[in-house]
């Protein structure tokens, strides 16, 4: 994780110099305020894995362990869903609101709570394939 | 080799059994990282060919002097839907949803991406929102007609009315969320989902490619939906935010545009270096000379892309001319490093000339040929020159097509048997590169030499005294070469369907992980993952006796790096 961090430190850090020469040699306004929210941008998440690097186990994927170390469950990864489709469609109708008027964003956004339902539901099933969750009866 | 098992699931009264779906409802509703990838590289490849062909109408246009093919209007707005398409739509998506979406996962030996679902919205997003742009054709009042750029105030409401602007702006922020998403899902794939064993620094240089044009994406992006959200509310609420009229800024839109456009530049670049950097070692029998050097290439790369923005605005009289001209300077030293690696790498290797290195080769040339004038137009005195003239024109389709045409085919030659088990056609692979490769040169040449001369880009028709004729007709010629050249991919693409040739799992003696598995990968991509000792696992696992392979020893050797 600690790599992860340095990538986005020093991103962050890259902007910050950057940001520092711009400013004061050009006084120009919407750039430094653009690169100033790319240091932060950098900062913010290179920060919090740095922060969590120093607190965990380095992980086996930093480490020089083979494979067979995750022999079993490696995780859980849904097939098939109608829902992300659904909610593109959702999206792009509310999308096409703006150009074609608003009774459009009234049938997209049936799409879009749709598929928000629909999405959550589908978790809430696939959370049984982890037998812990599967209900005893 | 290690087994990897599938997670159990639990079956009998409580689930259900699921069949799995087939044909247009399991195109719909995957969300295998493979079948979207698939997914964004047709859709993309789709996108390309309409857009090829505004070119070509763009091209004949201007073979002769005052041409009539099409109108004024309908001119300009072929350039704009032509650029727009290519940019937004192919280049990108193509490698980064594409290209990157298949192999990544395959390559740090992860089973799919970190958020397939979300990865699925991605492409949808993609294709509604790459579909909306062309709706403006059919509007009344055309598609949007402002470049691809959409400078402020010609693309407000007084200049640019009628919805195909506004159907230009709902597209692009949709794309521009895809992106963002498929960024985001890329990035934690990478930091969270690779292989025991796969630290950052024996990652494929493909890989680190991806990682870094994430990154890039996640700043460069937002600011172009940010722009396109305030250009609405100019279009439409009344918001002044660039016309002079209302108190706002015209340039902020240029500033805000190119704070996404030059890192968008290079979001399209990278992930080809990525590519040509994994089949030139392949194709050389080499492993890459200097692997850090090029993950600090690209980062650099990176990180100077987003500091010079503003040469793309030197003639506004509004930048500061030494930062951005120096910043801008500074890039060809890292990308500089990149092309000597690629050379030093082919240096003394037994290169196989086959159709996917002859692409890599011929990405080389043109990139550099691009890349130098692109060193020229970051000198101020040039620019005011040759600013907004065919010279520009030429130099950004140069690196652009050396970029996403050549070394994407070069990505699509050698992993094809990957993605599908077959072969392309060799010999007429081979008939591609050259007939594109010529009418590459022939097209672009002749633009710089325009430019030279004072052709302004943009223009539908020229005089015939301007003394423009003799060079367009030789650039709209090598451009319908560059046309049969696409026609004959396609063309390749259709044999190899027809008639497979069995490819096998690691045709070329690959390098890295997704050599290891079976062509096409099976669901959840790896029955057996081999020990990660280096950057190169698969040739490790391949090639035990020979002197340069890290040596596999069960138990954990420390020493083994």
């Amino acid at each position: 994780m600690r790599n992860e961090s340095r990538i986005y430190l020093g991103i962050g850090s890259f902007f910050v110099v950057v940001l520092i020469i711009y400013f004061l040699w050009s006084h120009e306004s919407t750039g430094s305020v653009l690169l100033l929210a790319s240091a932060g941008l950098g900062l913010m998440p290179g920060l919090y894995l740095g922060w969590w690097s120093r607190r965990m186990q380095p992980r086996l994927e930093d480490t020089e362990v083979e494979p067979k170390d995750i022999t079993g469950v490696i995780g859980q990864f849904p097939e098939n869903t109608i829902f992300p489709f659904t909610l593109g469609v959702g999206v792009w109708l509310v999308g096409l609101a703006f150009v074609f008027g608003l009774w459009f964003a009234i049938i997209g956004m049936g799409f879009v709570f749709g598929a928000a339902i629909g999405a959550t539901q589908e978790s809430k099933r696939a959370s049984y394939s982890e037998e812990e969750n599967v209900p005893r009866h | 080799m290690t087994i990897l098992q599938e997670p159990q699931v639990a079956t009998g009264s409580v689930l259900h059994e699921q069949k799995a779906p087939g044909g247009f409802y399991k195109w719909i509703t995957s969300v295998d990282h493979k079948v979207i990838g698939k997914n964004y590289m047709y859709t993309a490849l789709a996108f390309m060919f309409i857009a090829g062909a505004m070119a070509l109408l763009i091209r004949t246009q201007l073979f002769n002097p005052n041409g009539h093919v099409v109108s004024l209007q309908t001119y300009n707005e072929l350039f704009t839907i032509h650029g727009s398409m290519m940019l937004y739509l192919f280049a990108g998506p193509f490698a980064f949803g594409g290209f990157a979406n298949f192999i990544v996962p395959l390559q740090i030996g992860a089973p799919d991406m970190a958020f397939p679902r979300l990865n699925n919205l991605s492409y949808w997003l993609f294709l509604l929102g790459g579909v909306t742009m062309l709706f403006g054709f059919f509007t009344a009042s055309g598609a949007a007609a402002f470049g691809w750029v959409a400078y402020a105030p010609l693309s407000t409401a007084p200049y640019s009315p009628g919805p195909g602007p506004d159907l230009w702006i709902v597209s692009i922020a949709m794309v521009g969320f895809s992106g963002i998403f498929t960024a985001v899902n890329l990035v934690t794939t990478i930091f969270y989902l690779r292989a025991p064993g796969m630290t950052m620094f024996r990652m494929p240089l493909f890989s680190w490619s991806m990682l870094v044009t994430g990154v890039l994406i996640l700043i460069a992006f937002p600011v172009l939906t940010a722009a396109l959200v305030l250009l609405y509310a100019d279009r439409h609420f009344g918001a002044h935010f660039f016309s002079v009229a209302g108190g706002g800024v015209p340039v902020m839109w240029q500033n805000l545009f190119w704070f996404f456009g030059h890192p968008e530049v290079y979001i399209l670049a990278l992930p080809f270096f990525g590519i040509v950097s994994e089949l030139i070692p392949v194709f050389s029998k080499k492993p890459i000379f200097g692997y850090k050097g090029m993950v600090f290439a690209t980062l650099a790369i990176a990180g100077l892309s987003t500091g010079v923005w503003a040469h793309h605005m030197f003639t506004t009289g509004t930048v500061l001319l030494p930062f951005f001209s120096a910043m801008s300077l500074l890039i060809a030293v890292p990308t500089g490093i990149k092309v000597f690696t690629w050379i030093a790498t082919m240096w003394g290797g037994q290169i196989k000339f086959n159709t996917s290195m002859l692409f890599a080769v011929g990405f080389i040339f043109a990139f550099v040929m691009g890349g130098i004038t692109g060193v020229m137009l970051a000198s101020p005195p040039i620019d005011f020159y040759t600013h907004d003239t065919y010279f520009v024109v030429a130099h950004f389709h140069q690196v652009l097509i050396a970029t996403t045409v050549f070394a994407g085919f070069a990505g699509i030659y050698y992993w094809y048997p990957k993605l599908t088990g077959r072969f392309m056609h060799e010999g007429l692979g081979k008939w591609n590169f050259w007939v594109t490769f010529i009418g590459f040169w022939f097209t672009f040449m002749p633009q710089y030499l325009l430019g030279l001369r004072g052709m302004p880009r943009r223009i539908a028709i020229y005089s015939p005294t301007d003394g423009f004729t003799f060079l367009n007709r030789m650039s709209t010629v090598g451009a319908y070469m560059m046309g049969i050249g696409m026609f004959l991919f396609l063309l390749n693409f259709i044999v190899s369907w027809r008639r497979p040739r069995p490819a096998g799992d690691n045709p070329w003696d690959g390098f890295t992980l997704e050599w290891a598995t079976s062509s096409p990968p099976p669901a959840h991509n790896f029955h057996s993952l081999p020990p990660i000792r280096s950057a190169r696992p698969t040739w490790d696992m391949n090639h035990p006796e020979h002197a340069d392979a890290v040596p596999v020893v069960t138990g954990g050797d420390e020493s083994a790096e």
